[in-house]
């Protein structure tokens, strides 16, 4: 007998009778008034920020005035053709990464981010700074909204990102920049 | 093999360092706490996840078969292993297949439970692990001594002289950040030049074929995104119904674990990358086994977020070492005896059984019970030790027979008050760091009848 017929057969000779659940009640969930304040306050908390703009027109000029660094991919703009086949080395030197978030959560800060959006998946991560570029309408109260926007199969590989890279391993004292992100910013357009 | 009560004694010694142990790890208990009471619905949300864990678990062959189904269809290898032995053996034959010298891991308690690093060392194969507690540890030979905070056990101090001997830091530098961009250079290095990254995984989707892993690092991700090869490993009660189930599993996760109300990065893998191949191996290794005995199945429903560590009284002053198995704390205690009952028949006594950890379990899994019934097993098992069964017997004995109880309480009494010398010598384990209690003059029955004539 093979092990997964093994492990087929004991599962099934063990497992008690079967037990109902109930699906989760959205009407007992959190709320929160002011979505985009709240998305604000835990992301700024966490270690990330938040930049609320008026239009896409202007999260443009806003983000080509700050200081980016030298190796900039913006993947909501022109980025090179091999982004999906650059070699980890190659996006080692990226210092900023502009990427286009999906669904924003905010009782924890979280963007949905998809492969689609971020073209090569080492991207978000390997970057020293990153910046996710949302929309306000996009903004759920919670976990249990975002699984209902999003489907998490429709590309191979998707994240929800909140804030930057961090560890407390030592001492349990926090360090922001941990292997990823040292700076995680999410740029907010109102319409 | 040295048990719980003699290795905690060995950790007990450094009174500054207990106290700190005991103090950091309340602290992250207290973000728990602050946490969870910033989610009206907390209470709630246990319940649904200890209602989907116990309909999986009762379904699980069915769920299984979705789940690989779903999997393959992804272009995702599926392998099977019944215990540790085959597990590593799966993951060493696709390294040797395929050549692979340089190979990255992130935290997953199931290849410690396997140890799979110590087997493919065995096999002339070094795995760098990339979680900065477990690099810091590896660095160390030694295991983690937390499954959320696997170097809660060291100082600063301790890190970096670890990390002046091997990463050739400054001498004396302690500095938390300065040591953490030392090990950020050192394994974004690891990460780019990996050719495999082994992977542990939080939640399977039966109904997407799906894997979630959550990190705050990143380490995961930047391991499997860079390599040609990623291999998740897991137990097969990661298994959850739904994609949807995740909003309540990540809901409670991170903030049970440490206060965050997320982990910063919670990654979907379902399909490899252009050119990538990703496997994932299903293990029981005994959780089939402990699948069918009623009053300890539900510990299955673990999602590995440790706050049974974090609020256990025992374990935050007696350390992860003193439990000597990968999973420590609480949820430990219960699982272990499943596996070995003589090797682990001390662990269900190291706790007080004052509940506090099937309080704050996200998954409602009743800790407390559990611990209480391994005793009255390991005893019928005949696997206690013998100074345990001679007390037992003692104490029946005496309990028993209401005038022999009665001249013992008279005797104790008298003797902590004319002879305290006499209790307090060292095999008597109740006098160590302990002082002996003033006695009463009378006993608690005397003083009754006494007072009931009045």
């Amino acid at each position: 007998m093979s092990s997964r017929e093994k492990i087929f057969s004991a599962i099934r000779k063990n497992k008690p009778e079967s037990v109902p659940y109930t699906e989760p009640d959205l009407t007992l969930v959190i709320n929160y008034p002011d979505l985009l304040t709240q998305f604000s306050t835990v992301l700024t908390a966490i270690g990330g920020s938040c930049k609320e703009i008026a239009s896409a027109e202007e999260a443009r000029q806003f983000i080509a005035s700050i200081d980016k660094g030298a190796f900039v991919i913006d993947t909501t703009g022109d980025y090179p053709l091999d982004l999906a086949r650059l070699s980890p080395t190659e996006l080692s030197a990226v210092d900023t990464a502009i990427i286009r978030g999906g669904v924003a959560v905010a009782e924890n800060g979280s963007i949905w981010v998809t492969e689609e959006n971020m073209v090569n998946r080492l991207l978000p991560f390997i970057a020293q700074q990153l910046i996710l570029l949302i929309y306000e309408k996009d903004l759920v109260p919670t976990m249990h909204q975002a699984y209902e926007r999003i489907s998490v199969n429709e590309t191979g590989f998707g994240v929800f990102i909140a804030g930057p890279s961090k560890t407390a391993d030592i001492e349990q004292s926090l360090v922001i920049g941990a292997h990823g992100p040292c700076g995680m910013m999410a740029v907010v357009i109102r319409n | 093999m040295k048990d719980h009560a003699t290795l905690a004694e060995e950790f007990i010694r450094d009174d500054a360092r207990t106290n700190w142990h005991d103090e950091t790890l309340w602290f992250v208990r207290q973000k728990r706490d602050k946490a969870a009471h910033g989610i009206p619905e907390w209470e709630q949300l246990r319940e649904w996840a200890s209602q989907i864990k116990n309909h999986t678990l009762s379904n699980m062959d069915r769920y299984l078969e979705e789940f690989e189904k779903n999997a393959l269809d992804n272009g995702v290898k599926v392998h099977w292993a019944a215990d540790a032995t085959e597990h590593n053996r799966i993951i060493h034959d696709i390294i040797k297949s395929k050549g692979i010298t340089r190979i990255v891991k992130s935290k997953s308690m199931l290849t410690e439970e396997c140890h799979l690093n110590h087997y493919l060392e065995e096999q002339g194969v070094e795995v760098v692990d990339t979680d900065l507690g477990e690099r810091i540890v590896q660095f160390r030979h030694e295991p983690p001594s937390h499954i959320v905070l696997p170097a809660i056990h060291l100082k600063k101090q301790d890190v970096s002289d670890t990390f002046h001997e091997h990463l050739q830091t400054e001498k004396g530098n302690n500095d938390p950040t300065y040591l953490t961009r030392a090990a950020r250079v050192h394994l974004r290095e690891k990460f780019i030049a990996s050719q495999l990254a082994i992977t542990g995984v939080n939640f399977a989707i039966a109904e997407t074929g799906g894997v979630v892993v959550c990190t705050n690092e990143g380490n995961a991700d930047m391991g499997t995104h860079a390599a040609d090869v990623h291999i998740a490993c897991m137990g097969f009660e990661k298994l959850i119904p739904k994609a949807s189930h995740l909003s309540v599993f990540l809901r409670l996760l991170a903030r049970s674990a440490t206060g965050q109300p997320v982990t910063t990065y919670s990654s979907h893998f379902h399909k490899p990358r252009a050119g990538q191949e990703m496997h994932i191996v299903i293990v029981d290794n005994g959780r089939s086994n402990i699948l069918g005995k009623a009053d300890f199945r539900n510990a299955l429903k673990c999602i590995r977020c440790a706050a049974c560590f974090n609020t256990c009284p025992v374990y935050r002053r007696s350390g992860g070492f003193s439990y000597h198995t990968a999973v420590a704390g609480p949820i430990g205690s219960i699982l272990n005896p499943n596996f070995d009952p003589k090797k682990y028949s001390d662990l269900p006594f190291a706790s007080s059984l004052c509940g506090s950890c099937s309080n704050v379990c996200p998954v409602k899994i009743d800790i407390h019970n559990q611990l209480w019934k391994w005793r009255q097993e390991l005893s019928k098992g005949g696997h206690l030790p013998l100074s345990k069964k001679i007390m037992m017997k003692g104490m029946a004995f005496v309990l028993g027979r209401p005038a022999l109880y009665r001249f013992g309480g008279a005797s104790a009494r008298w003797v902590l008050r004319y002879m305290p010398f006499m209790v307090k010598f060292k095999i008597n384990p109740w006098n160590k760091q302990r002082e002996m209690p003033e006695a009463p003059r009378q006993s608690f029955r005397d003083w009754y009848i006494q007072n009931k004539k009045k």
